[in-house]
Parts: C-alpha cells; structure tokens; sequence
C-alpha cells in the first residue's frame, strides 16, 4: 500500500516570499474561524485523533495548492465523511463538546504522556541513526533527517506513538527523544554556514544505535 | 500554498462549504453552534501572545521561576494559568548572546497555542518550513533580524507533541521596567525565534 506525505517540506528549494503578519491578524476570511472551531469541536467527539486529522490533512493531493484552513476544511470533509458519521444509522458521538465547557475542555487538553512500560533504550548524549526507510503510513521523521546521525538532546518520557495512532493501531506509547543534528550531517558541506544545530522529536522506533 | 486572497463581500464557495458542513454536523448532534462561538472567542480574546508574553517577563525579573521554566516549562506556565491544547507538553529554551532559537514545524503547523493562540500564517506557509531549517539565517533576514556570525543557531523542528517557546534576552537598559511593562516589549516573533524583543522606548 502507497502512502504519501504531501506536508513534509523541510528542507525544500522553495522560493516564495515569507510574509510577517502583525499579532492581532487571526484570519482572512469570514468562513475561516467557524473551519477552524468545527475541527476543534469535531475533535473534541473522540470520533478520530488528532494523528488522523494529520494524516488527512497530509495526504490531500492539492494540498500544495491549498491555503492552510483551506487544508484544514478539506480534511475534515474527509474524515467526517469517512467516519460515516453522517450515514443513517451513525452511532452517537462519544463525546460533545458542549459550550459552557469550552475554557475547562482547552484549558485541559489530551496529554500524550502515557506510563513507561520499559526502560528507555537512549540517554541523553548518545549517538544515534535515525530510519532511512520511509515506511508506507502516515509518520513524522522528516524526509531531510532519514539516515542521518545525531545525539540525543532531551528524553521526553513515553509518548502515544503518531505512526499507529494515526493508523487507528492504538496509542503503542514509545520513548520519545529531541535528537540534534549538525547542519553538515542534513544538508553537505555545500551550503553557507549558518553556524546552525537542527533537532526533530523522535520516537523511539526511529532510531537505532550507533 | 499561496497567501489567501478571497474577497469579503459575496459568499465564497468556500463559505458555502462550511456553512454546509456545520449544518449537518449540528443537526446531527455532533456539534453545539454555541460552542463554535465559545472557541472562535476563545482564541479571539483570551488564549494568544500575550500570555506567552508574560511568561517570558516573569522569567526576566524572576530568578527562581526562570530555573523552573527551563527546567519544567508545562508546570511552571501552568503556575501563570496557561495551560491545555496544543500546550501539553512545553519545553522553554532560553537565548544568550552566544545562542538564538528558532522554532519551526516542517510537517504541519504544530505551534505552542496554550502561550501563542493561533498561528500566523506565515509560521504555515511552505516557504517558512521549507528553509527554516536549511536557511535560518535567510528566514531570519526576511523578518529584519541579523544575527552575529559568531552566534550560534538552534532550531527546533516540533514533530511530536512537545512545543517549543523561545525566551529572547531581556533588552538592555530595561532595569527600571515593571513585570507588565517588560511583557509588552515581548513580541509574538520573539517567542518564535523569528523576531527580538522591541526595544523600550
């Protein structure tokens, strides 16, 4: 089965122009606040993660073309679609989220931290190598940091695994690690120096010993 | 993806989707219209940069609060009564003079909403997350920041579930400023890494 990431573009020769925004500019468009609530209150029912939403998101195949509520839109047609929540006989939402429960429900939010079950395989100072593989599911080990070696920077405890829980596989909670990579290791020695370190979250899966 | 340009007056194919979509989504149970309204109010007026802001001041003039913000971020931004989505698990790095941070999501558009609210478009936009990583100190050229060739760069790509906020250094000859003073020399663009703190007039 293919799968493709229409969102991982980090490192990419891509020219356009980067445009500030002043800090009050929330929106462009009328229909883009009520785009951006309904995803959050459809988020809220538990029908899907929010891995999920990413991976609809993502694998829009005009996703290059599209503003980002724009995005935001098409991937919850999709997954309310594909829920069938919207069929007849659809089951109620396990959740609602209501209004006079907004500012506790945001205030709250889905923590991902989840007990440890086994020691962690890296500490902090360790070399390591991450996947060069690029598996055929949604996942988040960027396409510029396959195959490259780093040290582990930071140990962040055990956290729901994106690549299953994106797959509806379950949370499969995994190490999670900041691995800090040189500039020369991702991009060559070509480039002008930035004087730069660049480091990714990681789950443990990602990584290997080097 | 291009910057939006739909116009304002008539109703736009894309309003017209979602009105569809939240009818059907309300009529099926599935959402409360109110709380739609309760959200969009939410990041409106009470979740955005200024709570970031007062964050970074309090570490400016707080010794103490500054150590437990770089050593466990979530609980002690929580202490300031910030908290929850997309804000769970926070981890605050710190500038110097030797040491500039940027914070960039080459996947999506992960962004610390509890202490930011929501992101601007630009921090979206392809071009930022495609040379933020590769090009800091271009991307930075473009929002009017030039770093010292001696200082160093670290950028924080955000692809898992921890956020990031940047504490930029506390401007010079800004001694005599209160707490709530200092918060509004703290910019959205300091806390990403792409701006510096204004400087007090």
């Amino acid at each position: 089965m293919s799968y493709r990431s229409n969102a991982d573009l980090g490192g990419q020769e891509l020219r356009g122009a980067i445009i500030p925004e002043p800090e009050g500019e929330l929106f462009h468009a009328p229909w883009e606040p009520r785009a951006m609530a309904l995803t959050l209150a459809m988020g809220a029912t538990g029908l899907w993660t929010i891995d999920m939403s990413r991976a609809a998101r993502e694998t829009l195949v005009n996703y290059g073309d599209l503003g980002y509520y724009e995005i935001w839109l098409a991937a919850l047609e999709k997954l309310v679609s594909e829920s069938g929540a919207l069929i007849e006989s659809a089951i109620r939402p396990p959740r609602l989220l209501r209004a006079e429960s907004v500012a506790a429900t945001l205030a709250r939010g889905t923590p991902f931290e989840r007990a440890p079950v086994r020691a962690a395989r890296f500490a902090v100072g360790d070399t390591v190598r991450t996947r060069v593989d690029r598996p055929a599911h949604h996942t988040r080990l960027p396409g510029y940091a396959r195959g490259k070696t780093g040290v582990v920077a930071r140990v962040h405890g055990t956290h729901v695994f994106a690549d299953t829980n994106a797959s509806g596989l379950g949370e499969c909670p995994q190490w999670l690690y900041t691995v800090e990579f040189d500039e020369r290791e991702l991009w060559g020695d070509g480039l002008p120096v930035q004087r730069s370190t660049i480091s990714v979250d990681a789950w443990e899966p990602y990584l290997e010993p080097v | 993806m291009r910057h939006d340009e739909h116009e304002h007056d008539a109703i736009s194919p894309l309003q017209l989707r979602v009105r569809a979509l939240e009818s059907v989504l309300i009529e099926k149970g599935y959402v409360d219209p109110a709380a739609l309204d309760a959200l969009i109010d939410a990041y409106q007026t009470k979740i955005g940069p200024r709570n970031g802001a007062r964050v970074v001041a309090r570490a400016w003039c707080d010794p103490q609060f500054r150590r437990w913000l770089l050593a466990d971020a979530t609980a002690a931004i929580a202490s300031l009564g910030f908290s929850g989505r997309q804000g769970e698990h926070m981890v605050a790095v710190e500038n110097s003079a030797d040491l500039h941070n940027l914070v960039v999501c080459t996947l999506c558009s992960c962004y610390p909403w509890s202490v930011l609210g929501l992101p601007p478009t630009w921090y979206k936009s392809a071009p930022y997350r495609a040379r933020a990583v590769k090009d800091p100190r271009g991307v930075l050229r473009e929002f009017g920041v030039e770093l010292p060739e001696s200082t160093r760069i670290r950028i924080w790509d955000s692809t898992a579930e921890v956020r990031y906020l940047v504490v930029p250094q506390r401007p010079s000859g800004t001694g005599h400023l209160s707490e709530s003073d200092l918060a509004a020399l703290v910019t959205r663009d300091s806390m990403i890494g792409t701006g510096l703190p204004r400087a007090p007039t």
